[in-house]
């Protein structure tokens, strides 16, 4: 028997009850759909949340405070000092630019209108450690440090918000915390999302910030940014900062009051989470597709039997058990099949649509399906019709032909 | 090598409904022999079918003997019984059995494929329509053709395998007179013209004077 005629057999039979195949699959097209169009949108969360982070750069080590391991007692703050200290070339040799930062939230204003954003106090390293990028105007410069100006780096949505255009500001004065600021730059659009939206933030010189705007006692900074010589260079970087810190700090061994990022850290992290989601994403799909099987085995058990004379005809005519095994696996794996091929459709419709409610709302999210993906899902659910039809086909296949024939 | 197509001795076939036997044939014997044609008769339940399919290689005697062609049935898998069916056997039934969703054409096909005959296989079936006067209804579904072109279509079907012997279960049992005449002589004219065996399973005796040779059934025994 030649498959393509088994196929297109099956395909008559199946079309002959439609409601019913239709029915049958649901289970197989709802499970194949969803997983198909959460691993859409998870790919598409990962693709934003990797790229952005890699945006900010990969050689980027972030130094803070306090320990993620342990309870410390007294963490001592990072200080100017620490940052000065890390930039030492002989005692951090792979560090080439180091920013400390301090940051908190800020009121703004221009024009009686008041809205809230970050700000950061930095200093003039940051530009190049950071790669900061202006749309016009210039960066805060060793003058401003030194005499504490007043002096603001705007984001672009901040100046969007603050006066409507983006460029053209340089020069306008607006308040931060009821203090006038007189804009020197404007940053260019980053695309931001994630933990902080670069394009929210308003940097200001350090010294202005620690005396004005964010108090902290003793030269403290919340973050110390740092600059490896290149990318094969961060674990090496890492290493010299912590033996610099561990110095100043005096902390005993293995109880470091400070914790050191790297971009690779980030990166696990949004990788370890897009593995739980994969495997829970996994489990949806195993269970529906369980119940989908099921859900065929049942209607081609009822099938076998509604079609007992039929079987029984065709094998007094001469099919052996392998013709009448083949024509009903031929149909369980078709009819599965058909599901799949619908959910993969029915996810891709979701995950478009999903993308374009998160473009409507201006969130960075590109659903992507993978040739992987869909592959998988196919081969997946065919091999499900396979397996859960294969106790059916038996079944037809072992009839009595006598039997099968007088069956009324 | 025997010249019988078919030599059945003493077969009895006993059926289990639960604890009870139900003895079908009580020790049958029968000789055929190649373009014979004969009928089986008797009352309901004297075991004609029951006879027809053991011949038929449908089904397995409890004891006693068979040969067809010479080569005894006896031990050999369901498929190899499927295979002595596909080639040798013709099957024409009182209900016709026809697939109904496929044409008459791919019905007259079906034992082709299992036979695994691909080339010319469309000719053949229709040459087999053409045979039994349907060559203008090859692509007529059985729910359109009457009940005398269902059986002729199932004619066409059980010859198109060119078997040595076509056996017919009451074949004109649920047609009115003249189509069930049409029917009997196309198998008639089979014989005739490719001398074809057949046993026909009847009780109507209008069948039976066609015939060359009557075995009457009475409670699993041959009689008379
Ligand atoms: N599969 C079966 N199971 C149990 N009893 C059967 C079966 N097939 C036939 N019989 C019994 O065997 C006897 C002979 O049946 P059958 O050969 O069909 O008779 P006929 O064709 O002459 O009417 C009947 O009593 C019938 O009930
Ligand atoms: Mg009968």
């Amino acid at each position: 028997m030649e498959l393509w005629q088994n196929i297109l057999e099956a395909l008559d039979s199946l079309m002959s009850n439609k409601v019913r195949s239709g029915l049958t699959v649901l289970g197989i097209v709802i499970g194949v759909g969803s997983v198909i169009a959460m691993l859409a949108i998870g790919t598409g969360a990962q693709n934003t949340i990797t790229g952005s982070i890699s945006d900010i750069g990969t050689n980027l080590l972030f130094v803070m405070r306090g320990s993620v391991s342990e309870e410390l007692r007294n963490p001592k703050p990072l200080t100017l000092g620490d940052a000065q200290a890390i930039e030492d070339p002989f005692a951090a040799p792979s560090v080439v630019g180091v920013a400390p930062m301090i940051q908190g939230t800020v009121e703004v204003g221009y024009a009686g209108e008041s809205s809230f954003t970050q700000g950061i106090g930095v200093t003039v390293d940051y530009q190049s450690v950071r790669n900061v990028d202006l749309l016009e105007g210039e960066f805060i410069s060793d003058v401003h440090m030194l005499g504490r100006s007043a002096v603001a780096i705007l984001g672009p949505d901040v100046a969007e918000a603050l006066f409507g255009r983006v460029e053209g500001v340089v020069g306008e004065t607006f308040r931060i915390e009821g203090q006038p600021f007189r804009v020197i730059g404007v940053k260019s659009p980053e695309g931001g999302s994630g933990f902080q939206n670069p394009d929210d933030q308003v940097l200001i010189p350090m010294t202005t910030a620690q005396t004005r705007l964010l108090r902290r006692s003793r030269d403290a900074v919340d973050v110390i940014l740092v600059q490896a010589l290149s990318a094969e260079s961060v674990t090496s970087a890492n290493e010299e900062i912590a033996a610099v810190l561990r110095a100043r700090h005096r902390t005993p061994i293995g109880e470091d009051d400070f914790t050191i990022l790297t971009q690779e850290d980030f990166l696990e992290t949004a990788r370890s989470i897009t593995n739980v989601l994969t495997i829970f994403l996994g489990g949806i799909a195993g269970i529906s597709l369980l119940v989908g099987g099921i859900g065929i085995m049942n209607i081609m058990l009822v099938s076998v039997t509604e079609r007992t004379r039929e079987i029984g005809l065709r094998k007094a005519v001469g099919a052996r058990k392998r013709d009448i095994m083949l024509q009903f696996l031929t149909e369980s794996a078709l009819l599965s099949m058909i599901g799949g091929l619908i959910g993969i459709a029915l996810g891709w419709g979701l995950s478009q649509m999903v993308g374009a409610i998160a473009a409507a709302s201006d969130a960075d999210l590109y659903p992507a399906i993978g040739l992987d993906a869909v592959l998988l899902a196919t081969l997946f659910s065919t091999a499900v019709g396979l397996f859960f039809g294969l106790y059916p086909a038996k079944r037809a296949a072992d009839l009595e032909p006598v039997e099968a024939l007088r069956y009324e | 090598m025997s010249e019988w197509l078919i030599e059945a001795e003493d077969l009895t076939k006993v059926y289990l409904m639960g604890e009870i036997e139900v003895h079908a044939l009580r020790g049958v014997s029968l000789r055929i022999a190649p373009g014979e044609v004969i009928s089986i008769m008797g009352p309901s339940g004297s075991g004609k079918s029951t006879l027809m399919n053991i011949i038929g290689c449908l089904d397995r005697p409890t004891n006693g003997t068979y040969h067809l062609k010479g080569q005894l049935i006896y031990d050999l898998s369901d498929d190899q019984l499927a295979e002595i069916r596909n080639r040798m056997v013709g099957f024409v039934f009182q209900t016709f059995n026809l697939l109904g969703r496929q044409t008459a054409l791919t019905n007259v096909e079906l034992p082709m494929r299992y036979a695994g005959v691909t080339n010319g296989r469309r000719k053949r079936a229709i040459e087999a329509l053409k045979a039994v006067g349907l060559g203008d209804r090859i692509r007529h579904r059985p729910n359109e053709l009457s009940g005398g072109e269902q059986q002729r279509v199932a004619i066409a079907r059980s010859l198109v395998n060119n078997p040595a012997i076509i056996l017919a279960d009451e074949p004109t049992g649920n047609l009115d007179s003249k189509s069930g005449e049409e029917v009997m002589n196309i198998l008639l004219g089979l014989n005739e013209k490719h001398g074809t065996t057949l046993v026909f399973v009847t009780h109507d005796p209008e069948i039976a004077v066609h015939t060359q040779r009557v075995i009457m059934l009475k409670d699993g025994r041959e009689v008379g």
